[in-house]
């Protein structure tokens, strides 16, 4: 049964292929944060780690899209929307913020949301500018070849 | 089961995200991403509600699981934001790239104390 989003119908594979993804996604998050746990009032060094490491995955994943034909259109929303968008958190991030400032951790509250912020901003930039740059190079080198 | 739990609760948060996303952009023509904003205010909204919850013991470990790193994690997302805001930035629209970065810090974080002050006025 097809839903309804936006006036528009959305197939329901598109919403399971993005449901499976989202999962997948939120198991490595938790993975990761079973693997290297932060405290409560500790800096929340696994968070941001898999935020800025989403970041810039999604960086490649949509420069390396754009720059190829004929990529399956479930790609896109598995990886993308999916996986990037389970894997990564800014509920997490917001509260882990909030629970800082309560602990009397102002100032680590404030070089948490600033460097999130501004590394996820730079892992992004930089992904897609260098994608981009190794897609060019495959192209001039298959155009040369061919 | 742990796993069980944080994956049922991402497989509806990663769809509803979409759904969301298509239905906030489809009702509106500004180049800001309204969609993305939203889900991740009402996720941390959620979340601080669930945190709240669990600190004043009326959620158990196993509801916040679901909830938390499955449901919020899912529906809120840093990746597409980040990608989002660097789009705004390379079309030139400076002012709100960085009206998206701040409003974004600024409500996630009010929504998700307001979620925990919900929370410890109804359970506290």
């Amino acid at each position: 049964m097809p839903a309804v989003a936006g006036g528009r119908r959305t197939p329901l594979s598109l919403l399971v292929v993005i449901a499976v993804g989202g999962a997948a996604g939120a198991c490595l998050r938790r993975g990761a944060s079973l693997l290297w746990p932060t405290p409560a009032e500790a800096f929340p060094w696994t968070t941001l780690g898999v935020n800025l490491a989403g970041c810039a995955a999604i960086g490649v994943l949509m420069a390396a899209i754009s720059a190829r034909h004929g990529v399956h259109p479930l790609v896109r929303p598995f990886l993308g929307v999916g996986v990037l968008g389970g894997f990564t958190t800014f509920s997490a991030y917001a509260v882990e913020a909030r629970g800082l400032v309560t602990a009397g951790r102002a100032g680590f509250a404030l070089a948490y949301l600033g460097g999130t912020m501004l590394g996820a901003l730079v892992a992004v930039s930089a992904a897609v500018t260098v994608t981009r740059q190794l897609a060019g190079i495959r192209r001039a080198a298959r155009e040369e070849a061919g | 089961m742990t796993w069980l739990l944080v994956i049922a609760g991402a497989a509806v948060g990663a769809p509803l995200r979409y759904l969301t996303d298509r239905a906030v952009q489809a009702r509106h023509s500004s180049r800001f991403p309204w969609g993305t904003f939203a889900v991740n205010v009402v996720a941390s909204l959620v979340l601080g509600v669930v945190t709240g919850a669990v600190t004043a013991g009326a959620a158990s470990d196993r509801l916040a699981l679901l909830l938390g790193p499955g449901l919020c994690g899912a529906l809120s997302t840093y990746s597409t934001f980040s990608y989002e805001t660097l789009l705004l930035v390379e079309e030139g629209a400076l002012l709100l790239a960085a009206a998206n970065v701040a409003g974004s810090v600024l409500a996630t974080f009010a929504a998700a104390a307001a979620g925990v002050g919900i929370a410890e006025l109804w359970w506290g």
